[in-house]
């Protein structure tokens, strides 16, 4: 029977929400499923975490150099705890598990399995290769263990009534002091993160200018959305280049997604192939983002948007 | 000081993904190749930390096939001094390049290997986290700024919480996200430079690594097709279609 272990990130002792979808894959897998937190004080985090559905025991590492979920000082602790007997180790496709968990693999000698988005069975997934242009299924090595990211898009969270107890445990290995945590600025903007964010308006070329990407903002405050860019708006100088929805850029999963003066290069619908409802509006009626548009308006977005946004 | 830079020859961002139609891959044959946008990123990262003065040598380096050598040619013209091609024909997986990269990266001594957060063909975003793991050095992944100095690299890198600054000892790897720079424009002087540049040929064997058994590619296929919407015709209509279905 498989025994997963699960990284449960988290930050100033609260769990990432990502470790309630981690679950769910890992229920698909079947078997005991523990999570480790790994903190300074994991007490909360580690409580949330006995709490999800189909967690049979939750591990609490607490140790000062925990405090800033650093890769090269996780990644020891992972390697020996995996040693106990999992079959497989998972941790969530956040830039946290992205940053650790090759690290963790390379020190157990497998092969890591990037992006799960299904799960055939224990050594069985589906992984996106090419921006999700391309869905590979690959047969991992059970031996000595399947070390895999979770792709958050592509799960749904496990609920919170259960139980599970919480051992807390220590591993006794040294830690290498060559990297130092110094910072964390968090993004300060009032607009919900591109990457999290349920609607996204998104603007290209043919805003023209800096200046007219105000009717984007508008559109997008008045939605609650966040905002994003095409290459072509960002290659331009519009908007700084952390806007960029594309291969390049963000690759993004929203519930609503708007391409507004976007022609839909392939490059920026990769960016957007999971978006949910695809709204596009652009002059051009040939421009290719409306082969994949759920709702297509072909209109001057000039005086378009701006009536969307007075009509909202 | 020496830097190393990894570049993979990737199909390139504006090529149309086909599918083979019995499911072995995606079609190779036929279509352009360039070097992934964020290895060329890391290549640009090297040349202005020289140009700074705060390196001495860019060592660029991939593994693959003899048509690698373009991408390394590129590398080169971009301002690697001279450049190592581990020459393999067959599939290589991040493990088993990290261990080849690792090996090449002792060998030379550097002090800095900087390479792409991910390669855009498997997007497994593995390799340089493995090499760091593989040395017991330091990583810094997804980096956007990075600055040298006494032995140490201050390093921001971009996390789904914001921006994190790490500081790191050297020798360390680091790698590049999109926003770290924005690669320059090639000169054509610089690509004939670079056609005198040395290249050194080895092979896993000579860099003592054997490929590991990895992950075995059952089937590949094309994601589900989203099918071609309505269109609408004004504003309003747009609206009552969004509200219809819930969606705002």
């Amino acid at each position: 029977m498989s025994k997963i272990l699960i990284i449960g990130q988290q930050a100033d002792g609260k769990l990432s929400s990502s470790i309630a979808k981690v679950v769910t894959a890992a229920k698909l897998v079947g078997g005991d499923i523990e999570v480790a937190v790994f903190a300074k004080d994991g007490s909360s985090a580690a409580a949330e975490a006995a709490k999800l559905d189909g967690v049979t025991k939750v591990l609490q590492i607490d140790r000062p150099e925990n405090d800033h979920g650093l890769a090269a000082v996780l990644a020891p602790q992972v390697v020996e705890l995996a040693k106990k007997g999992y079959t497989h180790v998972f941790a969530p496709g956040t830039t946290f598990g992205k940053d650790l968990l090759p690290r963790v693999a390379a020190k157990l000698g497998v092969q890591q399995v990037s992006d799960v988005m299904a799960v055939h069975g224990p050594t069985s997934f589906e992984r996106p290769i090419y921006a999700g242009n391309a869905i590979v299924t690959v047969e991992a090595p059970a031996a000595p263990a399947v070390v895999a990211t979770i792709r958050l898009a592509s799960f749904s969270a496990v609920g919170s009534s259960g139980s599970a107890p919480v051992e807390k445990t220590s591993i006794d290995v040294a830690l290498p002091t060559h990297t130092r945590f110094i910072k964390l600025e968090a993004q300060k903007s009032e607009r919900p993160e591109l990457q999290s964010a349920t609607r996204v308006v998104s603007g290209g070329r043919a805003l023209g200018s800096s200046e007219n990407f105000k009717v984007i903002y508008d559109l997008a405050d008045k939605l609650k959305a966040g905002v994003g860019a095409s290459r072509a708006a960002v290659d331009s100088g519009y908007v700084p280049n952390d806007m960029q929805v594309g291969q390049t850029g963000k690759i993004i999963a929203p519930e609503l997604y708007f391409a507004i003066g976007i022609s839909g290069a392939i490059q920026h619908l990769a960016g957007i192939k999971d978006a949910r409802t695809i709204v596009a509006i652009n002059k051009d009626a040939e421009a290719p983002i409306f082969e994949v548009a759920d709702f297509g308006l072909v209109a001057d977005l000039f005086t378009a948007v701006p009536e969307m946004t007075s009509k909202l | 000081m020496k830097a190393l830079v990894s570049v993979k020859r990737v199909v390139d961002y504006n090529v149309r993904i086909q599918v083979k139609p019995d499911g072995s891959g995606v079609v190779t044959e036929g279509v352009k190749f360039s070097v992934n946008p964020f290895d060329e990123i890391a290549m640009e990262e090297a040349v202005r930390l020289k140009e700074k003065g705060k390196i001495t040598e860019i060592i660029a380096v991939t593994i693959g096939g003899a048509k690698c050598e373009e991408t390394l040619r590129t590398a080169l013209a971009f301002g690697a001094d001279r450049a190592v091609h581990v020459k393999e024909e067959g599939e290589i997986q991040p493990l088993t390049a990290a261990q080849a990269l690792a090996a090449v990266f002792k060998k030379e001594g550097a002090q800095l290997f900087l390479l792409g957060k991910q390669a855009i063909d498997d997007d497994a975003n593995q390799t340089g986290q493995m090499v760091a793991a593989l040395l017991d050095l330091p990583q810094a992944t997804f980096a956007s700024k990075v600055e040298l100095q006494d032995g140490k690299a201050t390093v921001t890198r971009e996390v789904d919480a914001g921006l994190e600054t790490l500081e790191i000892d050297l020798p360390a790897i680091i790698t590049a996200d999109l926003r770290l720079n924005e690669p320059r424009y090639l000169k054509l002087p610089d690509i004939m430079k670079a056609k005198k540049k040395p290249i050194e040929a080895v092979s896993l064997a000579d860099l003592g690594v054997t490929a590991i058994a990895g992950l075995k590619a059952t089937k590949t296929a094309a994601p589900p097709k989203r099918s071609k919407g309505i269109v609408v015709k004004t504003v309003d209509e747009l609206i009552a279609a969004l509200k219809g279905k819930g969606l705002i």
